[in-house]
């Protein structure tokens, strides 16, 4: 397993460093609260899950020993409070979201582009146009249905490793792989509709 | 004895590519299919493009992990830790 990133702010929670709890509450508190509303029928539950799953992590650190990383035990701990407050427990990719992530009209009958990409990742070299579109990237993952919501914020915004991802999220390494497809896939739609030149 | 049978491999279209791009970012797909991706990829003039942007998707979302927290946050996560901490301190596991 390669080293937990949060190793050292585990330790210094333990040895009674507040504000390392602080910070470590920066670091998730935000992803925690997307993936707890996933659960949760409005935000304020969201945020009393969220709340409950920190007392759990500061009553539970003193026993954490370290055999998943901080952050995976930490969604665990989220994610089981949040199936205990909530109302969703089914974890397949529902079978209405398994079209094509480009829409079919985009290309010919051989499956070539008739409607290629518009191009714009190079615009990402510009720091002011990559500040923004970091920014949208983030709104757009909000709005993603609820399962690609959690698989691309806990893989691609907090750096997951797939294999984490499954264990945080009890889903297989296909179905994660899936989610994380269409939602990507979804997210560079928007981008492209606001960054891409022709638009 | 049952034999292998010649298939001959067609190529990867660009609705087959845009599918397989995930798979070949987090380096998941067979040496076959990761062999027919970016034999495809060398010669199309459009789909090399659709996977920077996935790409830049990746990279900007994992730029934007820290959130600072404002200062009432940060209070009130301090002040939750000092209550367990305190209870701790008077009921000890």
């Amino acid at each position: 397993m390669p080293e937990d990133p949060d190793s050292e702010l585990v330790s210094r929670v333990r040895a009674g460093d507040e504000g390392a709890f602080a910070e470590l509450a920066g670091k998730y508190q935000r992803a925690m609260l997307s993936i707890a509303r996933g659960y949760v029928p409005s935000s304020a539950v969201a945020e009393e899950v969220v709340q409950e799953a920190w007392i759990g992590v500061l009553r539970g650190i003193g026993r954490f020993e370290r055999r998943s990383s901080f952050r995976t035990w930490l969604f665990r701990i989220l994610v089981n409070r949040a199936i205990s407050a909530g109302v969703r427990e089914r974890r397949s990719v529902p079978v209405d979201d398994m079209g094509p992530v480009v829409d079919a009209s985009c290309f010919d009958a051989g499956g070539t582009w008739r409607v290629p990409p518009d191009p714009w990742a190079d615009q990402v070299d510009d720091q002011v146009v990559a500040a923004k579109m970091a920014a949208r990237i983030l709104a757009a993952i909000d709005e993603l249905p609820i399962q690609q919501r959690e698989v691309v914020t806990l893989h691609d915004v907090q750096g997951m490793s797939s294999g984490e991802v499954c264990a945080v999220l009890d889903i297989s390494n296909a179905n994660q792989r899936v989610l994380l497809h269409r939602g990507r896939s979804k997210v560079r739609q928007v981008i492209g509709s606001e960054f891409g030149r022709g638009r | 004895m049952s034999r292998l049978r010649f298939r001959p491999r067609r190529e990867v279209v660009c609705r087959e590519a845009v599918e397989l791009v995930t798979g070949y970012l987090e380096d998941a797909l067979s040496q076959a299919q990761r062999r027919r991706f970016e034999a495809h990829l060398a010669h199309c003039p459009d789909c090399p493009e659709y996977l920077a942007q996935m790409r830049v998707i990746v990279a900007l979302a994992g730029r934007i992990t820290h959130d600072d927290l404002t200062p009432r946050m940060q209070e009130e996560f301090i002040s939750l830790y000092r209550r367990w901490r305190d209870d701790e301190a008077r009921d000890p596991l």
